[in-house]
């Protein structure tokens, strides 16, 4: 790695990377002929080509969000891209089965061990698509479906048809319409009518490939009275050019079903990370974003849920970390469309040696949502005077009844905490990690155990070599 | 180690203190020896916190004159954490709040780095739990967060325990006493007579009440910056019945 790129990334412990393992490797760019090579390739219906095509012609006549970060949006150059990169020919169930180099990645990540301890399921995606998959026998025989989206397609091709689109149509904004167009990998899950899956599902994403694009795209159904927990983790080798990963989930809580979805996103901070996630909560639902966003050089991401049943709620909590040259640009949106809908919002950012962290929020009540309660609460947290912190919160509220509360703040870590926990034996780089371990406590919380000691191993290794 | 067998803890020798170029400690003297309290007491503002401070390595205080050792060594070359890690203490007269951290992984982690070696799990719980009877403190407080949402009372109590889960070699104590109900300050003296024995103990209190509980080798009376007068325990219910006005008037010794 050269010492520029090295000086951009940090010590960041996931930054190895294989040697390239591809069995089918398109050349870098787009076209519409890319994008009907991705669908012939997978042998898809004629119907996902058709939506494929029309995403296409979408997204080169959208033009590039002129909101955000605009400069380092433009960076991208989507000419240097490589949308589709195949590493295995298939997708194994057995672990034994996945190329050795792949496998050894995975184990590295210790992904093989976390399913055996706390998991329900597993999906591993390398690249452009997934290598291994795995779901617990009892959740099979319950009639839960949990595959990669490129299995689902062939399998289960109705539900998809049904759904795919519905909460991202293609149309929602430049990523949305690329995604569709190149989507390839994902997971998709149907929880049926009134099963609790008790134990989280997990999808590991890594980019290995240089320059490489991941557009992974996610459905999640969770039919009536139903509930499941989906976990992903995403990681990248360091090089010093950049790679692009633009996903698209939708999740879709039918009557009285919760779906909680959380994110570990530390990519390296080479990759752009532009995502839609949005979801839709009918009668009695309830959807959790649980989001937290560590890594990649700039990140646009604000998970958002339609309340459109009487009594839905929403819960979005998210941590975002800013370290050099990095820009997290992210917060949520909720809209409120029917009555007695309740909504949370959490967020908490930290930027550091001149990063960014930015919060964009959305909240709407339409005006036939009577009785509807929202909190919103954002705190950002600084630990140092050359980084940057911003709020764009927007409200349109259509209805007078609803009970809103919003609630900002921006504090420095205190000399005070500083000398306190330093007489108490720590250093100051130990002191700054507890603070900031401390900070996103709300957050970790609601993690599953294991990916909470990463997390908070995962910060105190940023706070490592950071004080001057 | 002193020559006689008592072995010295804290030697302070003509001690100048300034913050923001205003002085605040002029010319102070003291030596503090194992096994001995040592209690401070004088007026607001008389530079009884800043002391404590100044020992503990507080960045807002400059020493411009004279010297301090600590176990025989030059103060100033040891860190903030250096000193703690070294068995110095001090129990914070306003102690801070750090939200989200809870109060039993703060405790084991500090614990961890003052002893610099792995601490085994069940063995520092047996440890926390004699402390904690000890100090008559619920168990639910390592659950909290530190200091978040404390009283007065409960915030000192935890400063106690953290002591005596360090168990230093050097105690600073800055007003631990204040705003203490007498159950709660029957506690903490009990805390420090455990503490004390085989430690320096450097107590700062405005009330004689807490040596109802805690036996000092020698009271001082700080004044303007200076130790001004030294007696045992009698010369603290004298300041209790006669305020410090009698010691101002007097003529310099």
């Amino acid at each position: 790695m050269s010492d520029e790129a090295h000086d951009a990334v940090g010590d960041y412990r996931f930054g190895f990377h294989d040697p390239e393992h591809s069995t089918i490797r398109f050349d870098k760019g787009l076209s519409e002929q890319v994008v009907r090579d991705i669908s012939a390739l997978k042998d898809e219906p004629q119907w996902m080509t058709d939506i494929r095509v029309k995403a296409y012609q979408h997204f080169i006549e959208r033009p590039m969000p002129d909101w955000g970060n605009c400069h380092s949006l433009n960076e991208i150059n989507f000419d240097n891209v490589t949308y589709f990169l195949r590493s295995s020919d298939s997708t194994q169930n057995d672990w034994d089965d996945v190329p050795e180099d792949i496998k050894n990645t995975f184990n590295r990540l210790g992904i093989p061990e976390a399913e055996q301890k706390w998991l329900g399921g597993v999906t591993a995606q390398y690249e452009s698509e997934a290598v291994y998959h795995s779901i617990r026998e009892d959740l099979e025989e319950q009639g839960v479906l949990f595959l990669d989206m490129d299995s689902g397609l062939k399998k289960f091709p109705e539900i998809i048809k049904q759904y795919f689109g519905t909460v991202v149509p293609h149309t929602d904004n430049k990523f949305s319409a690329l995604n569709t167009a190149v989507w390839s990998g994902g997971s998709f899950i149907y929880v049926p009518k009134g099963i609790h899956v008790e134990m989280p599902v997990q999808a590991y994403f890594r980019i290995n490939a240089k320059n490489m694009g991941q557009f992974e795209r996610t459905l999640i159904i969770a039919d009536e009275d139903s509930s499941i927990h989906y976990v992903e983790g995403c990681t990248a080798p360091t090089y010093s050019t950049d790679s692009l990963h633009s996903a698209v989930v939708e999740l879709i809580a039918m009557k009285g079903a919760k779906i909680r979805y959380s994110t570990i996103q530390n990519w390296s901070a080479n990759v752009f990370n532009l995502v839609t996630k949005r979801g839709v909560a009918y009668e009695r639902a309830t959807i959790e974003w649980v989001d937290g966003n560590i890594g990649s050089k700039l990140t646009m991401k604000y998970p958002a849920v339609l309340l459109k049943g009487e009594g839905a709620h929403a819960e979005v909590i998210s941590v975002a970390y800013a370290g050099k040259g990095q820009h997290q640009d992210a917060g949520a949106k909720v809209h409120h469309l029917a009555p007695n809908t309740t909504s949370n919002i959490l967020s908490k950012s930290i930027s550091k040696n001149g990063g960014r962290s930015s919060y964009r929020g959305m909240l709407q009540v339409t005006p036939k949502s009577h009785g509807c309660r929202s909190k919103i609460v954002c705190d950002a947290l600084m630990l140092d005077s050359e980084s940057r912190s911003d709020t764009y919160p927007t409200m349109e509220v259509g209805n007078p009844t609803a009970d809103l509360e919003h609630e900002a703040s921006v504090s420095k870590v205190s000399g005070d905490q500083l000398f306190y926990l330093m007489s108490r034996g720590f250093t100051e780089e130990q002191a700054m990690g507890l603070i900031v371990n401390g900070f996103f406590e709300p957050f970790t919380r609601e993690l599953p155990m294991e990916y909470a000691v990463e997390l908070n191993k995962l910060l105190e290794l940023e706070m490592e070599g950071s004080i001057g | 180690m002193g020559v006689t067998g008592v072995s010295e803890i804290l030697r302070i020798e003509n001690l100048h203190v300034s913050v923001d170029e205003t002085p605040i400690i002029k010319g102070l003297t003291l030596t503090i020896n194992r096994g001995e309290i040592h209690v401070i007491m004088g007026r607001n503002g008389a530079g009884k916190s800043t002391l404590a401070s100044v020992l503990m390595g507080h960045p807002a205080y400059e020493i411009t004159e004279g010297t301090i050792h600590y176990l025989s060594q030059p103060l100033e070359e040891l860190t903030v954490f250096e000193r703690a890690r070294a068995g110095m203490f001090l129990s914070f007269q306003y102690p801070v709040v750090i939200p989200g951290v809870q109060v039993g992984t703060f405790l084991k982690k500090s614990v961890q780095s003052v002893r610099d070696e792995p601490i085994k799990g069940r063995a520092f719980r047996k440890e926390l739990n004699e402390a904690m009877n000890t100090l008559d403190m619920n168990k639910s407080v390592l659950s909290r967060y530190v200091n978040d949402g404390f009283s007065g009372g409960e915030k000192k109590r935890l400063e106690i325990l953290q002591m005596l889960m360090l168990n230093p070699k050097l105690a600073l104590l800055d007003e631990t006493d204040s705003g203490l109900d007498i159950d709660a300050l029957r506690i903490v003296a009990k805390g420090i007579n455990q503490v004390a024995p085989e430690a320096g103990c450097l107590i700062i209190t405005h009330y004689q009440r807490l040596l109802d509980h805690v036996k000092p080798t020698y009271v001082h009376v700080m004044i303007d910056g200076q130790i001004l007068l030294t007696g045992g325990p009698e010369l603290a219910l004298e300041l209790e019945e006669k305020g410090y006005d009698w010691i101002d008037a007097a003529p310099e010794a």
